[in-house]
């Protein structure tokens, strides 16, 4: 039963993230690529996350607390450098 | 009490990816930027964090339990309303004309 619903939820990411590479490449303004990239982040953990749960293994863990702090210094980087056109002042 | 627990991982799991796709979907399917900033922002972060409380049961039932999942999922659910106000003061700063107008004073003021 775990192993279908993992199977499952594994398919619902991957949808999810064709979406959202739709919305990044497609994406009229600058912002929306960068909510696009920041939703990307976040549907990587989760992929990672469930592919630990599938394999059985812990390793993927750490890559994906790695990949939550390095999308969110992204995202505010990017979003400080649209603001103020500069990142350190 | 196994087959009940395995019953909730399941539901957490499907819940979660039933989640964070209506989000995506939203991400796609809308047409302004500010509508758009409301589905990754919440559906998303739930979807998320209902994966990673799966997991984490999960683990706990394999008898190797673990809280590597609940730093991820307090750090996400900590900056995810910091990166979508972010977001949404870069969208600002881009089109000041977008921004809606003040509205009137009531008479009494």
């Amino acid at each position: 039963m775990i192993q279908a619903c993992i199977d499952i939820a594994l398919g619902a990411f991957a949808v999810a993230m064709v979406l959202n590479l739709y919305r990044l490449l497609r994406g009229p303004g600058v912002v929306d690529r960068i909510l696009a990239l920041d939703t990307l982040y976040v549907n990587t953990i989760a992929l990672l996350v469930l592919a630990g749960l599938r394999q059985g293994s812990t390793v993927l863990f750490e890559a994906a607390l790695v990949i939550a702090m390095l999308g969110f210094v992204g995202t505010v980087v990017l979003s400080k450098y649209v603001i103020r056109r500069d990142i350190i002042e | 009490m196994s087959t009940l627990l395995e019953a909730i991982v399941c539901a957490l799991l499907l819940g979660g990816a039933a989640f964070a796709l209506v989000g995506s979907w939203g991400l796609a399917k809308l047409s302004d930027f500010f509508m758009r900033l409301h589905g990754p922002t919440k559906a998303s972060t739930l979807g998320v964090g209902g994966v990673l409380l799966a997991s984490m049961l999960w683990q706990a039932m394999q008898g190797a339990p673990s809280l590597r999942e609940l730093l991820v999922t307090l750090f996400i659910f900590m900056t995810a309303p910091v990166s979508a106000h972010l977001m949404a003061k870069a969208a600002l700063a881009l089109a000041p004309k977008e921004r809606p107008p003040v509205p009137p004073r009531a008479p009494g003021e």
